[in-house]
């Protein structure tokens, strides 16, 4: 029966570019071993997938009180204007992706993504302004691809900066604040999506408040050679545990957050997304800096007239899950297919199967029932608001 | 008691046989969230996929160890999957069949043969 002894990840292996050999390590590599993680490999790096408490306990635990993940393995960006003008390089980057950079204060960050010229993702990011410079956080998966686009597109008018030599780790959940308070007292003046750099005995700490959980917490970049230290001061208090890739994806998915590779990609447009709350009015049709950035065309029709699809979250009426690539259906006896899930399984906190997936626009609208086809079997499924279990941010 | 390589277990009760999967399986399997059994009075062929768990991680099939009929299962299962992480050998068994040859047990592996499978 057990015929998956590796961890069957919701994302496409391809697309992530998950290389079986040369994996990468991380700086808490040996933390994580020492802490009897198991390992599987994801976006070329060797990341733990669960410690011994397992997902679902990870999962619980990280809602009820705080836990630790390693992101090192995303990518950290700094963009510079060659003039030394902030706004320079706030605009370059305008051309690449549908975000009010400009508009972002300092200290502040925004959630975006680049986008191509069929309209679709290139990769979703945050995006900080740091005062007299950009940063980025970009998936691992396409770091790579995101530097040659940024670099191809930006060099006229930018520095570009890949981060080497620092680790990024998020601490998450309601008692992330509290805990890390402890160690960086400054992290409580916070709010969410505020960026600061907080110096911890010496050590510099870019910190975020922001996740991907829907809880409260951080995102904390710290030089390699103080994570580990770091790692284990907050492993040590009580209300903090590790997280591994497992329950970060099932966390997420409750929050109702994408994953990039599986939730959008290239084919998917923002629109489709429902990501157009992260396009703000400026950039739209009639704004002040309207368009401008690959496939305006496109998003910027969908953004008045609607999309022929859209993403939604599901929940499936009975216990079984219904994954990735579960094909959805109208009615019990079409055979023409709506949608597809694109990521699915089971919420810990909510107790029950979980689905988001792209649906036909006829069908997108919340309380309407589909039929998903499991094992040869249509289940139904309601289409749903999300997040499916309710943000719990300090804004 | 007797293994499958497909992590089952099979325990002789009368002329039933009780099938459950092992502590190896629950525990690369991980935290079980599902479990779908076969019916009641069902005759099987060894091989058929009569069970659906899907755990936190992924779906898997339980196939019939043996040719038989399912007398009885373990709803209890149904309402608290995790039941099958905790004790896999024991309470969380699956379902009992009756055998159409009891017999075909011996050639099951044995616990020996088994561990030095799965080590």
């Amino acid at each position: 029966m057990v015929d998956d002894a590796g961890y069957a990840f919701a994302a496409d292996p391809d697309r992530l570019g998950i290389w079986m050999s040369d994996l990468k390590r991380t700086a808490l590599f040996d933390l994580h071993v020492e802490l009897g993680a198991k390992m599987v490999a994801f976006a070329g790096y060797d990341m733990p997938v669960q410690y011994p408490l397992g997902v679902l306990k990870e999962h619980l635990h990280c809602r009820a009180a705080a836990g630790l993940f390693d992101v090192s393995h995303m990518g950290q960006v700094i963009l510079r204007s060659r003039s030394g003008v902030l706004a320079d390089a706030a605009l370059a980057l305008e051309t690449l992706v549908p975000v009010d950079v400009l508009g972002i204060a300092a200290g502040r960050q925004r959630y975006g993504f680049f986008t191509n010229e069929g309209g679709g993702i290139l990769d979703d990011l945050m995006i900080a302004n740091r005062g007299d410079h950009l940063f980025l956080v970009v998936n691992a998966g396409c770091k790579d691809a995101d530097f040659a686009h940024m670099a191809a597109h930006l060099s006229e008018v930018c520095t570009l900066e890949m981060v080497e030599g620092r680790s990024l780790l998020a601490l998450q959940g309601p008692a992330a604040e509290m805990a890390l308070a402890r160690l960086v007292p400054g992290v409580a003046d916070m709010r969410f999506m505020d960026v600061a750099v907080l110096d911890m005995g010496g050590v510099d700490l870019w910190v975020s408040r922001s996740g991907y959980t829907g809880e409260d917490g951080y995102e904390i970049s710290v030089p390699d050679g103080a994570v580990a230290d770091f790692a284990r001061a907050l492993l040590a208090m009580n209300e903090v545990e590790a997280i591994g890739l497992g329950a970060r994806d099932s966390l997420r998915l409750e929050a109702g957050l994408c994953l990039y590779g599986s939730d959008i990609d290239e084919g998917t447009s923002p629109v489709e997304g429902a990501l157009s709350w992260a396009i703000q009015k400026l950039r739209r049709t009639g704004g002040a800096r309207a368009g401008g950035f690959p496939g305006a065309a496109r998003i910027l029709d969908e953004l008045t007239g609607g999309a022929v699809r859209k993403r939604v979250g599901l929940q499936p009426e009975g216990r079984a899950p219904m994954r990735g690539h579960t094909v959805l259906f109208a009615d019990q006896t079409s055979s023409e297919p709506i949608g597809e899930v694109t990521s699915g399984g089971f919420g810990p906190t909510i107790e029950g199967p979980m689905s988001m997936g792209y649906v036909s626009a006829q069908n997108a609208a919340i309380g309407t029932v589909i039929y998903a086809d499991v094992r040869g079997k249509r289940l139904p499924a309601t289409v749903v608001r999300m997040p499916f279990n309710p943000a719990n941010f300090k804004r | 008691m007797k293994f499958t390589e497909e992590h089952e277990w099979l325990l002789p009760e009368g002329d039933l046989v009780v099938v459950g999967i092992t502590e190896h399986a629950a525990t690369a399997l991980g935290d079980l969230v599902f479990v779908e059994l076969p019916e009641i009075g069902m005759n099987v062929v060894k091989d058929d996929e009569i069970c659906v768990i899907e755990s936190v991680k992924a779906a898997s099939d339980i196939l019939a160890p043996i040719d038989g009929e399912i007398v009885e299962v373990n709803s209890a299962l149904v309402d608290n999957p995790t039941l099958v992480n905790e004790d896999p050998m024991g309470a969380a068994w699956f379902f009992k069949m009756k055998p159409a040859n009891m017999a075909d047990l011996d050639e099951m592996l044995d616990e020996d043969e088994y561990k030095a499978l799965v080590e």
